[in-house]
């Protein structure tokens, strides 16, 4: 019982594991060789990776994207998972509804709406302006800002359903008992809601990081040429410079560092 | 020891949408008293404490405490104490946590907080387990807990929601005396919900009998129990055998009734029934003897089923008309012979007071 939230990754897991793994070796195995084809086993590109700081300081970008999406993703999903499991039947529906509804679009289609909307002529933008809280438009579209949005928004429904699925399972008289014990909202959503939900945040929190990290389309539509993150990096290395066995090093790197913070999010869950 | 709050609650009706779960419900509850609400699922037991808790507001009527209205009051402010059938303890704390949680959300100093723990867990005798987690105690230990919770911060008034449902039944009759000593002991003011008409007319000092969200009756146990307002609470709580009739003559005290059977029965009156009137008669099934010759006031009947239940036996009497009755003998000796099945036996009210009639539906 008290592990068995954290398995609400399991499925992800399972899938990644007999679709990932056969790749998975032949990507570890090019990153060992020195070019395409070749046969001579080197470290080099590892060191080349490690050695050159603009690497990592993608490398870090990326990661840190991730925990600012995700930050803000929970920051948002929390109230709305709460929001929702007290919600009556009906309501719940159509929250539920409006939240997975990025998912039913395409993320074409879901990304280039938001240009309209982040653009300098943007919907966003006209309104800022209308409303005259700025002079001039507000840089949002190509920026990590609107990176940070757009993911958060599409990733959502990641962070809600794991919460809303602990939270709908917590027994309402504990929240019930808080406060008759003179607890108030606060106090009872601190030290009773919060931590009694805390395995759907962390289940929340992995969904959403390792979605983040590697939307491709949304940091790169959004993001443009100038930010760079870890999945047009790898693209770049592999179809615009031919450079196979480096971007297999790269992606194992990415993806080795991405399981590291995902686990410490685990630990966490855990550990409380 | 402090006397405890007097609790009242004036023409309180609730409805959820249309449908009214509670519905002019009037009770004055006296300071330290100790009040059962006894009723079938569903008849809005729950519905009240709620109210009072405060967890819902109340369509209509006032809840007073020391004839202070409180109704503007959100469930933290108004010092009730719950317990609930499962317990509700924070499964993330241990036992002295879950204790000290009130403490704490009522701003107790630091220092007063553990021993105030320690001392509601000696109370319960629970002081050995405070560092335990809820999940790791027993049904039992776990409501002691939750008792100590509650009374830790000293609530005005006690409501209990059926706290026995979840126990077995050697366990439940130990708490039952538990909860009752620490009751005395605080002079707290009780409401005890319950289906269990033992538990209420053991625990309580006046029983409410509840029947569709409306009060039938607020007496002591016993005059609940022998002078039912209604044929329901005559129901509800104990057994009793329904035999209907009409109203011959009746005055102040008596009235005589004609059965179905053909035979008449000395009963107890009722103001507003006159001779005339379609009635029912009831009599506990240990109210009535069985003899072998014909008295005045008694029904004829063959025995058509012999339950021998230990302290007493229990028979079933086919009385003519289709109507049965039960009445149940107690055995004085070891040895006492039972009566046959077959055999021809005349049922008779032990008292005029044992038999009541209420008006026929
Ligand atoms: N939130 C609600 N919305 C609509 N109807 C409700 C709600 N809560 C309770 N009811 C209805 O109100 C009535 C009284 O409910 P309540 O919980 O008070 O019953 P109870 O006497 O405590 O029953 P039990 O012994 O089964 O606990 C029931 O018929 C129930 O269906
Ligand atoms: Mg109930």
């Amino acid at each position: 019982m008290r592990f068995s939230e954290s398995q609400l990754a399991l499925p992800l897991a399972a899938l990644f594991v007999t679709f990932f793994v056969a790749p998975l070796s032949v990507l570890v195995a090019l990153s060992l060789v020195t070019e395409q084809g070749g046969n001579t086993f080197t470290a080099v590109h590892y060191i080349k990776f490690f050695t050159d700081s603009f690497n990592y300081s993608i490398l870090f970008e990326t990661l840190l994207l991730g925990l600012k999406a995700t930050g803000v993703c929970l920051l948002f999903g929390y109230p709305i998972a709460w929001i929702a499991a007290r919600a009556k039947a009906r309501w719940q529906s159509v929250l539920i509804f409006l939240v997975i509804l990025p998912i039913l679009t395409s993320v074409v289609v879901r990304t280039f709406s938001w240009i309209v909307i982040l653009g300098r002529q943007g919907i966003l933008n006209q309104i800022v302006l209308g409303l005259g809280l700025s002079h001039e438009p507000v840089q949002l579209l190509f920026t990590e800002v609107g990176v940070v949005i757009v993911l958060a928004q599409v990733q959502m429904p990641l962070m809600v359903l794991p919460i809303l699925t602990v939270l709908t399972r917590v027994d309402t008289n504990l929240a019930d008992a808080s406060r008759a014990l003179g607890a108030g909202e606060w106090r009872t959503l601190w030290r009773v809601t919060l931590p009694l939900s805390l395995p759907g945040i962390v289940a929340g929190c992995i969904l959403t990081y390792s979605a983040c990290v590697t939307a491709f389309v949304t940091q790169t539509l959004i993001g443009g040429a100038r930010l760079i993150y870890m999945p047009l990096q790898i693209y770049q290395q592999a179809i615009g410079a031919n450079n196979w066995p480096f971007a297999a090093a790269i992606s194992v790197i990415f993806m080795i560092a991405v399981l590291a913070l995902i686990s410490l999010f685990g630990m966490f869950g855990r550990r409380v | 020891m402090h006397r405890g709050h007097q609790l009242r609650l004036e023409g309180i009706t609730h409805r959820f949408g249309e449908f009214v779960a509670v519905q002019g419900i009037d009770l004055d509850i006296a300071g330290g008293e100790i009040i059962a609400l006894l009723g079938p699922s569903g008849c809005g037991k729950s519905t009240i404490l709620r109210i009072v808790s405060g967890f819902i507001s109340q369509t209509q009527g006032r809840v007073m405490f020391d004839g202070e209205e409180v109704d503007h009051l959100p469930p933290n402010r108004r010092a009730v104490g719950i317990v609930f059938q499962n317990y509700a303890l924070f499964p993330h704390m241990t036992v002295r946590q879950n204790v000290a949680f009130g403490l704490e959300a009522q701003k107790w100093q630091r220092d007063r907080i553990a021993p105030r723990v320690d001392e509601m867990l000696s109370l319960v005798h629970m002081r050995e387990f405070a560092e335990r987690m809820p999940r790791e105690l027993s049904g039992g230990q776990q409501q002691r807990v939750a008792l100590a919770r509650c009374l830790a911060v000293d609530p005005k008034v006690l409501l209990l929601d059926e706290p026995f449902g979840a126990l077995d039944k050697n366990l439940r009759l130990d708490m039952q005396i538990e909860v009752k000593r620490l009751q005395r002991e605080y002079g707290i003011t009780t409401i005890l919900v319950t289906h269990d008409q033992e538990e209420a007319l053991s625990m309580a000092d006046r029983i409410a009998v509840m029947s569709r969200g409306c009060i039938e009756q607020v007496s002591s146990p016993t005059e609940i129990y022998d002078q039912p307002a209604t044929l329901f609470v005559n129901q509800f709580v104990g057994t009793t055998n329904i035999i209907p009739g009409e109203l011959i003559e009746s005055d102040a005290t008596a009235c005589r009734v004609r059965l179905v059977t053909g035979e008449t029965l000395e009963a107890t009156s009722r103001p507003g029934l006159h001779a005339g009137a379609k009635v029912v008669v009831s009599i506990r099934p240990e109210h009535m003897r069985l003899q072998d010759e014909f008295v005045p006031n008694c029904m004829r009947g063959s025995v058509k089923a012999v339950l021998p239940l230990g302290p007493y036996v229990l028979y079933e009497i086919e009385l003519g008309a289709g109507a049965t009755i039960k009445v149940s003998a107690p055995r004085r000796a070891a040895g006492d012979s039972l009566r046959a099945l077959g055999q021809m036996v005349h049922a008779a009210p032990a008292k005029v007071a044992a038999c009541l009639v209420f008006p026929s539906q």
